[in-house]
């Protein structure tokens, strides 16, 4: 089947199998490695992408189904070589260590801080359940999260 | 106080610096394995038992050969010609010690589910998969050996030909009759079985390789996701029979691995065997569920712990039996394993008789190896939940028991009745620092005021003093255990024509922020910046020499060798200094990257201007060769032993059997401290995966050996929801052993939390008159807990 995405910006027409998973479509397809993939039950979110500037886990959707959309991924979230404020707070507060969940964490946290602009600590590991860490403890990307809350509230409002 | 000599007026050692290896991850930009694209590869998948133990009556892979993308399907057998040898056990810890061979396909019988028995190639990932399908397998089942006793009682057998299934017994016995005096004549004897549950140790990014063949050079490209690549060069080498000079590996991004990746895994060893066999690239990327049977898991213990002790509670003898689960195969270090908490079941507890056994016996499950903290979170949790029950049985305060048992600060070195000797260690400050940061008195009182009101969310709150050793480590010891590697790590530092610095290190890091923490001690040293240093490692063909990551090794050895590495690139580079200026080399200081000459001001020669005269050779000293460079081989004189204190306050709700992990409290000593904010974050990490033992995680086997939880569904790999933030303090004890005065800290928050955890959980079951609840301690068995419990003359509803 043919679709056409838009993907951070782009435009794109490709082939899929109807069963290829919105996740494979981007990684195989596409060539967009940062989404990462880290189970085959939806569980752990390291695929987390933002579809239509929601965030999705990729491996709970058909590629299909994203025909006509528009998806932001990793790749698409620094600008002109200036991370962005989610990233740049994963930084200053070492939210990361070998990074496989890195990807999926920064866009869910997107997502998240656009319904919940200024979360409590509380609220940021309620909205982050979906992705899993195996490194940090969370205890820094907590602190990531509610940095970059702070960085954005401007932008956000 | 190790005092670390530094070329800078402004300290890099010590600094919360941003990590440089950051923005790659951040971006997506990183590669793991599996983003590599490798033009032509095939893609492997593997056919993997169903059933726990059984004989393969025969393999049918003609049907799956006709499937659409297929370009080859073999059995075992097909490839029985291909092995140099069998997968290696690098470890074998006796004399005696039973390994029955194992190779990447089972040929005749399959010795727990998961093991592979078939392999498919296909020109996609999908075809690949979709061929396993095809393949016939007849199996003749057999009864499975799956719990530990059984399986020591040799009933059935995993392995008929060895016999028995008991792999070795291993023993720590320096005087038993030692031992035997002091339980005749203790005062107050503990004795308890305390379980350590299979783990599966879950690094986020499943495992993957890619062999890469140059069929007309008759090299090897491997990219895999492990954290050994120069062990595995090796391993590979002798396994699959490619001369060591030909093979490069090289870890790219490694997503997290705490044990897991530090191993020879049948698809590494396949994927260049079938690489070599078909002249094409192979690949092949695990799936989660093939990641829960076919990764090692870690844990896997039954122990049986003594005390002895006096009448005020100071212990007088420790004695120790435990059975190890092996699972079905020896994988690289399985035997070693349950060794490296062998000597530590006194904790940090000066114990004056010590006697320990392990019986490691073979089980139709996945093979275990080692998972962050490998022996002595066992070790430790034995230990630490015994204190808790000595505590009670002496009438006194867990925190109380601890303080009179400590080794005291003024006899470090301490040699330890195993046999070890512990660096350095100050104890008590840790559990002082720790009680009075956690509030310990208001929360004895606050516990009191909800029993006493008849609250049915019960507080706890659980101590843990631990000491681990690490750094592995020295050379000779490793050889008297019997291992078959060093324990030495590589460094080369070259100062380049236009000065900048390139380190090699032969560390291989895989999240913990390496290429940071080392140009820490290089610019620290050299007086310049961290940005003008580049580390780079993890390619054999880059780093030729190193040992790798794993045991909270690579600062105390890895670091320690680029300490040593720069001092001596730094004195080749005074050398020069001295004749350009015409002065003699001891009348030189250096200081934030030049040299220059005490009392005369202007006489300068700046590090930049040396390394050029090296490259250009045109006017150097009499007898010294050209460039800036220096390789240095470290081998540790001893084992660094990082100690501390964590407490744990959780909340146990009657109703539902649910604890709450309210707060947690470490103070840790590491020694030493590079950049203070990766030591916070390595401990963070570990005190999570702790928690996760005691209040989640289990591999669950059935009574035929099927595990129950392959996925993140089933397996409970906590979530963010699960955890408070954490509160930690450290105190800084230098080890004298190493030149940077450092400890290590990879594993500590593991080998500390579970205890912490489940004697809280305990503590507030007390009040049931609930003394133990094996880990994990989810709601369902602290809810029957409490309802078997006949209780302290308290109701239960």
């Amino acid at each position: 089947m043919q679709i056409t995405t838009v993907v951070n910006g782009k435009s794109f027409t490709k082939d899929v199998e109807p069963r290829t998973l919105l996740v494979h479509y981007v990684r195989d397809v596409l060539g967009l490695t940062g989404t990462n993939v880290g189970c085959d039950t939806s569980s752990c979110g390291a695929c987390t992408i933002l579809l239509n500037g929601e965030s999705v886990k990729s491996c709970t959707v058909l590629a299909v189904q994203a025909d006509g959309m528009e998806l932001t991924t990793i790749e698409g979230m620094a600008s002109d070589s200036a991370l962005h404020p989610i990233q740049k707070a994963f930084h200053e507060n070492h939210g990361l260590q070998c990074g496989y969940c890195t990807p999926g964490m920064i866009m869910a946290t997107a997502s998240f801080l656009k319904e919940n602009p200024m979360p409590t600590e509380a609220e940021v590991r309620e909205g982050l359940e979906g992705n899993l860490c195996r490194c940090t403890g969370y205890h820094n990307i907590v602190k990531s999260v509610l940095a970059a809350a702070e960085a954005m509230e401007g932008a956000v409002k | 106080m190790t005092v670390v000599e530094t070329g800078s007026s402004e300290r890099v050692i010590g600094k919360h610096l941003l990590r440089r290896e950051d923005p790659a991850l951040l971006t997506g930009e990183a590669k793991y394995v599996d983003d590599i694209w490798e033009q032509g590869a095939l893609y492997m998948a593997l056919l993997r038992s169903p059933l726990a133990h059984a004989k393969i009556v025969s393999v049918d892979v003609s049907e799956a050969k006709k499937m659409p993308g297929v370009i080859d399907v073999m059995s075992g057998r097909d490839l029985q010609g291909e092995w140099a040898a069998p997968m290696p056990c690098a470890w074998p810890v006796t004399q005696d010690m039973k390994n029955p061979p194992h190779y990447p396909l089972a040929t005749d019988i399959v010795h727990y589910v998961g093991d592979a028995v078939a392999v498919v190639l296909a020109s996609n990932k999908v075809s690949a998969v979709d061929a396993l399908a095809a393949i016939d397998v007849n199996y003749e089942a057999l009864p499975a050996v799956v719990d530990l006793e059984d399986a020591a009682s040799d009933r059935i057998l995993v392995h008929p030909s060895l016999g028995t299934n008991k792999s070795f017994v291993w023993k720590v016995e320096p005087d038993n009759d030692k031992v035997h005096e002091a339980f005749a004549s203790a005062a107050h004897v503990v004795k308890n079985r305390y379980v350590q549950q299979r783990l599966i140790p879950s690094a986020l990014e499943p495992r993957g390789v890619i062999a890469i063949p140059h069929p007309y050079g008759g090299e090897y490209t491997l990219f895999s996701s492990t954290q050994i690549p120069h062990i595995l060069k090796i391993m590979l080498s002798m396994t699959v029979g490619i001369s060591e000079a030909k093979l490069r590996v090289i870890a790219p991004a490694v997503g997290g691995a705490f044990g897991s990746k530090l191993n020879v895994y049948a698809e590494e060893v396949l994927a260049l065997t079938l690489a070599r066999k078909l002249g094409q690239p192979i690949r092949w990327t695990e799936e989660r569920s093939e990641n829960s049977l076919a990764t090692i898991h870690g844990r896997g213990q039954l122990q049986d712990i003594e005390l002895a002790a006096d009448e005020q509670g100071k212990i007088t003898a420790v004695r120790v039996n435990i059975i190890a689960d092996m699972g079905g195969y020896l994988q690289l270090l399985t035997p070693g394993v349950p060794l490296l908490g062998g000597f530590l079941y006194h904790g940090l507890y000066d114990v004056p008789a010590y006697s320990f056994s392990c019986t490691g016996v073979f089980t139709n499950k996945t093979p275990t190896d080692a998972y962050r903290g490998a022996g002595r979170p066992e070790a430790t949790y034995a230990i630490e939940r015994s204190m808790d029950a000595l505590a009670k049985k002496v009438g006194v305060d867990p925190a109380e028991i601890r303080r009179r048992n400590f080794i005291a600060p003024e006899k470090f070195p301490y040699s330890s009745a195993p046999g070890l000797i512990f660096d350095s260690g100050n104890y008590l400050p840790t559990l002082e620092m720790a009680l009075e940061k956690v509030g310990y008195e208001e929360l004895r009182k606050e516990q009191e005021r909800r029993r006493s009101g008849n609250s049915r969310k019960h507080l706890g709150v659980g101590i843990s003093s631990y000491v681990e050793m690490c750094g592995l480590a020295p050379s000779k010891v490793l050889g008297s255990l019997r291992y078959s590697a060093g324990g030495w790590e590589s460094a080369t530092v070259r100062i380049l024509p236009t000065s900048k610095v390139q380190v090699v290190t032969g560390t291989s890091p895989h999240g913990q922020g390496h290429e940071t923490s080392w140009s820490m001690i290089v610019a620290d040293r050299l007086g310049i910046s961290p940005d003008d240093i580049e580390v780079l490692h993890s390619d054999t063909a880059i780093a030729p020499y190193g040992l790798d990551t794993y045991g909270s090794r690579s600062l105390a050895v890895g670091g320690s060798a680029i300490y040593l590495a720069t001092e001596r690139v730094l004195d080749k580079a005074k050398l020069i200094a001295a004749h350009r200026l015409e002065v003699s080399v001891e009348d030189l200081q250096y200081k934030d990257g030049s040299f220059s000459v005490a009392g005369s001001p202007g006489k300068a020669f700046a590090l930049s201007s040396v390394a050029f005269e090296a490259f250009t050779a045109h006017d150097l000293p009499e007898g010294i060769e050209p460039n800036l460079e220096a390789t240095v081989s470290w081998d540790p004189p001893n084992f660094t032993f990082p100690f501390g204190t964590h407490v744990a306050v959780v909340e146990v709700d009657e109703e539902t059997g649910a604890t709450e992990l309210l707060r947690y409290v470490s103070v840790d000593d590491v020694g030493n401290q590079i950049n203070p904010m990766i030591v916070e974050g390595q401990i963070e990490g570990g005190i999570a995966q702790g928690v996760a033992q005691a209040l989640y995680e289990e591999a669950i086997y059935d009574e035929f050996g099927n595990l129950l939880d392959t996925t993140f569904l089933e397996y409970l790999l906590p979530s963010a929801a699960e955890f408070p933030s954490f509160e930690l303090a450290s105190t800084v004890t230098p080890s004298p052993t190493n030149p940077l005065g450092v400890k290590g800290v990879g594993e500590a928050g593991c080998i500390a939390s579970p205890p912490a955890v489940i004697n809280a959980v305990v503590d507030a079951l007390s009040v049931f008159g609930i003394d133990h609840i094996d880990m994990p301690a989810s709601p369902q068995k602290v809810w029957t807990a409490i309802m078997s419990s006949q209780g302290s003359g308290r109701k239960v509803e």
